[in-house]
């Protein structure tokens, strides 16, 4: 088995606020993973109001924006024996129907003594 | 008084499991968890006892107090006999019987918070948990070696191991049962309410063909529930939620089984039988976990069974949905795992919920064929009989091998 983390993007969206039905889609989703036993942190959601982009020279600006204007919203990490097994969990996630996307990222175990 | 054969047949094994873990309890706190054997010792010799003279001159007007009374003399007469032993026989030899009050007093709280102590006593978190529910059905609830195996469906033999493994890490734990410390509280409270929840289901889904046996264990994780719920320290949320879902759970007890002891499905169940003061309790519970912000996995499962006592709700698959989706969030377990699946078919249709069992893979359980089974009945009768089948030859249970089997007859005639 290895540990994938998916991480969620969404276009600036700032204000966005998922209804009720959004909601329930997401938690089958991360219930149906759950379900498969293979998740294997359910990770956060992260903020995208109270967010800070630190630059060189102590530039700091507001928002967690890239020049690209989208922004991670969020990630959690699976437990799948390949990446396009993990591919298949993403594909199933309602977040495309809101102009989002999913980045699926192997996790690499650091070795001690490297 | 109560002459006659009954007592031998009822009223004895009845008060012999409630009391002899009750004086159990207070003995074993007076003399501390290294010598539990002399307080069996005593209690055991007390029900002899009792067995003896109420069967010449019959039960006594409050049996209880009897048996307390008999214990308390017994147990002044053993400390005496120590006592000569220690100071005219064994003289200069070291110590080590216990050194403590001759009186017992079997007061009320007394009772009360022996029990409670004993409760966290067995609670080891190092003991595999069914051994933890073997000590638990022998010391807290009275239960017989047969009795005990009857409800496992193991040999005696292997019951005597598990127990006699789980008795020495009793002793050897140095658990200090005299007071129960806050700190001990909040470190053993997550392994006791467990112990209670396994207890529990040991007896709701048991193996046991014996129904009696099966209520009983219903009944004794109840009534220790019910102890930490007296007790303000550990009278916490998650209590009152494991208490509220055993009510929920129990109140479908009658229901659940017809009187062939076969399962009925909680479809087919006669609602009038589900018992509605068990309900109430249940709803009081739920009401008492709630009142803070904590969501354990007993709110969760409680939740689900409030929602099962409500039969004609619109939405109540959605909610039903919404917190097996938390409930595997927490803790992942096959069973959670066909549950939700089956939520899922109430909400989005049979063919999503085969889609959604379908990635399960556990197709070495018996009861993601029986689901899948179910599932395809209405649309696919060839595979809903495979799959039937293939549960019919996984299954352990007798009681679930028949209700497949006879599920399975009712689609070969329909299949035609």
């Amino acid at each position: 088995m290895k540990e994938f983390v998916l991480i969620f993007r969404l276009n600036n969206h700032s204000d966005f606020k998922p209804s009720p039905e959004q909601m329930q889609e997401r938690m089958n989703w991360l219930g149906s993973i759950a379900a498969q036993n293979k998740l294997a942190d359910q990770g956060n959601t992260l903020s995208s109001v109270n967010a800070r982009t630190v630059y060189p020279d102590n530039v700091v600006t507001d928002g967690p924006y890239t020049e690209i204007k989208e922004f991670v919203s969020g990630y959690i990490i699976v437990n799948t024996e390949t990446i396009e097994e993990a591919v298949e969990l993403a594909k199933a996630n309602p977040i495309f129907k809101i102009g989002g996307n999913i980045e699926v990222r192997e996790v690499m175990v650091r070795r001690s003594g490297l | 008084m109560n002459q006659g054969n009954s007592f031998r047949t009822e009223l004895l094994p009845h008060l012999f499991r409630q009391e002899y873990a009750r004086m159990t309890a207070v003995l074993c706190r007076h003399f501390g968890l290294k010598h539990i054997e002399v307080a069996e010792d005593i209690a055991s010799e007390t029900f002899l006892k009792a067995s003896e003279l109420w069967a010449v001159n019959g039960v006594p007007e409050n049996p209880s107090a009897w048996l307390y009374t008999v214990a308390k003399n017994k147990t002044r007469d053993y400390l005496k006999r120590v006592n000569i032993f220690e100071t005219q026989v064994r003289g200069e030899f070291e110590r080590d019987t216990p050194q403590i009050e001759p009186e017992t007093d079997f007061t009320p709280q007394t009772i009360a918070d022996s029990q409670l102590a004993m409760i966290f006593a067995v609670s080891n978190p190092d003991n595999p948990g069914e051994s933890q529910i073997c000590l638990a059905l022998q010391i807290l609830c009275g239960f017989s070696i047969e009795e005990i195996a009857d409800a496992f469906l193991a040999r005696k033999e292997a019951i005597k191991k598990r127990l006699f493994r789980a008795r020495a890490s009793l002793r050897k734990n140095e658990f200090q049962i005299s007071q129960l410390q806050e700190t001990v509280v909040k470190s053993r409270l997550d392994t006791v309410l467990r112990t209670l929840y396994l207890l529990f289901n040991e007896g709701y889904s048991s193996r046991s063909n014996n129904h009696l046996i099966r209520k009983d264990l219903c009944a004794e994780a109840m009534r220790l529930a019910l102890v930490l719920i007296e007790n303000p320290l550990t009278n916490t949320t998650r209590t009152n939620a494991l208490l509220a879902l055993l009510c929920f759970q129990s109140s479908r007890f009658e229901a659940r089984l017809d009187a062939a002891g076969e399962i009925v499905l909680y479809e087919e169940q006669d609602k009038s039988l589900w018992d509605q003061e068990l309900i109430d309790k249940g709803n009081y519970y739920l009401v008492n976990a709630c009142s803070g912000n904590e969501i354990s996995k007993y709110h969760l499962e409680a939740g689900i069974a409030y929602w099962h006592t409500t039969p004609a709700e619109v939405d109540k698959w959605l909610h039903v949905l919404s917190l097996y989706n938390q409930l595997i969030l927490i803790e992942y377990s096959p069973v959670t795992a066909l549950n939700r699946a089956f939520a899922f078919a109430k909400v989005h249709g049979n063919e999503q919920g085969i889609k959604e069992a379908e990635k399960l893979n556990l197709n070495e359980n018996n009861y993601y064929h029986s689901l899948i089974g179910y599932l395809y009945v209405a649309i696919n009768i060839d595979k809903a009989i495979i799959h039937y089948r293939k549960a019919i030859e996984l299954t352990k249970s007798p009681a679930e091998r028949k209700t497949l089997t006879r599920e399975l007859e009712r689609l070969i005639l329909r299949q035609g």
